[in-house]
């Protein structure tokens, strides 16, 4: 019997790592869901979960990387912090005065100063370590403690808000969101893109003549991913917006309520922002150069340098990339608060971090994936939101969190072992 | 030794580590189709010298010459220009990569948008493995799940399949069996006889004598003598090794 399941699972081709993954966030969800009566269920929590699990998430993907590079970023969680403050007072203080307040170009100037400040960051942090050989951990934990004091000399410690009315929609909430028939729309494409490229994979091998999968394993694994992704749009299209939300929206759009009218959420904005992410990030890593170097450098660095990859370089480039998706990170975050504090990120370079090794990233370097860390991400949120759904108080929250990173682990590697990775 | 333009030269190189000569005015060449071999103790100064030659190490002193022309070699990127390509004694493979992926590591083929065309790299990895290991099957695990052989095979896969001219091969045989070590002399022969120039590191005087036509062989970063191999005994190149004195010659008194 385990031997036909084992099998079955060979043939459908997926890793059995993602599987363990995607088993125990289900089994964490069952069990919040029991605890709460089913409100940890609800559309409403998952539409929550979502949009909670963009920013880390983001974060998580550049982490793999670093991560795999033999590296360590403990400066994410400051620099956050720092990038929403400036960018954040840019939006108050500066550009209001310069275009006029609520000009259509604020958001689109803050966001691309967001990418480019972690760009820029990250790229200084990483030419020390790879060009001045500073160890990552040094710099990063100087990053750390740097950026939390640039952040409070921005404003002097003030806190900033509130931010622009276009900029907030990239942070979720009731305006944030697709809406019901642009998410249906996001999700066909989203289905047919990837059966699209199941099949273009499919093809390219059997030109090749490869062995491919049997035709029923191709069509479950198309059938479960258009299904997973239109059944997250639908959960999302399920969750009503509020009176007091659709009045505000109402009026902005000069359009009359009629009693009895609900509209729904749809797909939250950092969520999609989070999507094209992973999906780009995936891209990188599997069918780039660069990607094919972040790994062998990880997995052996002096076979890497003999093979003329220029190993200093890599390291800035993958330390601005994680700078820039920081960035993006500092934009969710911001706009998801509608105002940016000098508390903004903190602890957020652990919580980046878990989500990477949660999610099968090694800290030895040469392994790790981009779903793996943002189902890592998901997992670390699902913890906390459901812990505090079902009243764990807020110190015991932590210490569960705290266990599970490490039993995580030690279950990874055991797993290894077995699979003699 | 012939009159005709060698195709590597490499001339007075040398090279210190933190005020110790590694390597101490020594001057090798090779010609085409020629198998030279570099003997010497552990710490003797041959692995460093190659290593100049596949751009590993800048050497502080010293002109190299490919096909009677000074090139500057300042990394393997440089080496890999003039066709030099080098079996590492460490194989320098990234263990968690396929051995298509090592074996076009730094030089991959890419599709017409710029990405990482794997089908095609593997589809040639099978072409290239298919004539040097046949019984090469594992295209898809990461070369860790590899035997010592077969993970040799795929360092030498790499050197060979993009037209080597002029081939590093430091102590190939070194964690390989009988039979694998058969394969790789077979292997050299054939290269050979292809018109390659192969440096052969290794210990082992009988494989030397076998295989090379000349040997240098250095003691202490310094070249005791270069000979040609059908001149001279196992013996005379063990004393060459051991007592640092060629044949024919008194031992020189120690300095």
């Amino acid at each position: 019997m385990q031997n036909s399941e084992q099998s079955f699972i060979q043939k459908l081709g997926i890793d059995t790592r993602l599987l363990g993954m995607i088993g125990a966030l289900v089994v964490l969800w069952i069990i919040f869901g029991v605890f709460t009566d089913g409100r940890f269920l609800s559309p409403r929590n998952f539409f929550n979960v979502s949009v909670q699990t963009a920013s880390v998430a983001v974060m998580a993907t550049g982490m793999v990387f670093v991560i795999v590079t033999r590296n360590i970023d403990l400066s994410v969680g400051s620099m956050l912090g720092f990038i929403g403050m400036t960018v954040a007072a840019l939006q108050v203080q500066v550009l209001p005065d310069i275009l006029g307040l609520g000009h259509w170009s604020i958001w689109i100037i803050a966001a691309l100063a967001a990418i480019a400040m972690g760009a820029v960051l990250g790229a200084f942090q990483g030419w020390v370590i790879g060009y001045l050989t500073v160890p990552a951990f040094i710099v990063t934990l100087g990053g750390f403690l740097v950026y939390r004091g640039a952040m409070w000399w921005v404003t002097k410690g003030q806190t900033q808000a509130p931010l622009d009315t276009t900029f907030r929609l990239l942070g979720g909430g009731a305006e944030g969101t697709l809406g019901e028939t642009l998410s249906w729309i996001f999700g066909a494409v989203a289905a047919l893109i990837a059966v699209a490229m199941m099949l273009l994979s499919r093809k390219r091998k059997s030109d090749h003549g490869f062995v491919v999968k049997p035709v029923w394993a191709e069509g479950i694994l198309m059938a479960t991913a258009a299904g997973l992704i239109i059944a997250f749009v639908w959960i999302m299209n399920s969750y009503p917006i509020a009176k007091g939300a659709m009045k505000r929206i109402a009026a902005a759009k000069d359009i009359e309520l009629t009693e009895g009218l609900v509209w729904y959420h749809g797909v939250a904005i950092p969520v999609v922002i989070l999507l094209a992410v992973t999906v780009v990030m995936t891209i990188i890593a599997q069918r780039t150069r660069f990607g094919r170097y972040v790994y062998a450098t990880g997995g052996n660095p002096e076979a890497a340098e003999l093979s003329g990859i220029n190993t200093r370089m890599l390291t800035v480039k993958v330390f601005a990339l994680m700078g820039a998706l920081t960035g993006i990170a500092a934009i969710i975050a911001s706009a998801r608060l509608n105002a940016v504090d000098v508390g903004l990120g903190t602890l957020d370079e652990l919580r980046v971090i878990a989500a990477a090794v949660i999610g099968g990233t090694a800290l030895a370097g040469g392994f790790g994936t981009i779903y793996g860390a943002v189902i890592g991400a998901l997992i670390m949120q699902t913890l906390q939101s459901g812990m505090a759904s079902v009243g764990v108080d807020a110190p015991l929250q932590n210490i569960v969190v705290g266990l599970v990173l490490v039993f995580a682990v030690w279950v990874d590697i055991v797993y290894r072992r077995r699979t003699g990775q | 030794m012939t009159n005709q333009t060698p195709l590597v030269e490499m001339k007075n190189m040398s090279i210190s580590f933190g005020g110790i000569r590694a390597v101490d005015d020594v001057s090798v060449d090779l010609q085409p189709g020629e198998v030279v071999g570099l003997l010497g103790h552990n710490g003797a100064g041959k692995s460093t010298l190659i290593k100049m030659l596949s751009g590993a190490y800048q050497g502080d002193a010293g002109e190299i010459y490919v096909n009677g022309e000074r090139v500057e070699i300042h990394n393997p990127r440089d080496a890999r220009k003039y066709n030099i390509e080098t079996i590492y004694q460490t194989l320098a493979l990234a263990d968690n990569l396929d051995a298509a992926s090592n074996l076009f590591l730094g030089r991959e083929l890419v599709t017409a948008t710029g990405t990482l065309d794997d089908d095609a790299m593997e589809a040639e990895t099978r072409k290239i493995m298919g004539r040097l290991n046949p019984n090469f099957q594992k295209f898809s695990s990461p070369v860790s799940a590899l035997s010592g052989g077969q993970r040799q095979s795929v360092a030498i896969a790499r050197a060979v399949y993009f037209n080597a001219k002029i081939l590093i091969m430091d102590e190939p045989t070194a964690a390989l069996g009988p039979h694998e070590t058969q394969m790789v002399a077979e292997l050299i022969k054939q290269l050979k006889a292809e018109g390659i120039g192969i440096f052969l590191i290794d210990h082992d005087v009988h494989a030397v004598m076998e295989l090379c036509d000349r040997a240098s062989v250095m003691k202490n970063g310094k070249l005791v003598g270069t000979v040609n191999i059908p001149d001279v005994t196992d013996d005379d190149l063990l004393s060459m090794i051991i007592l640092g004195k060629k044949p024919g010659e008194k031992a020189p008194a120690e300095e």
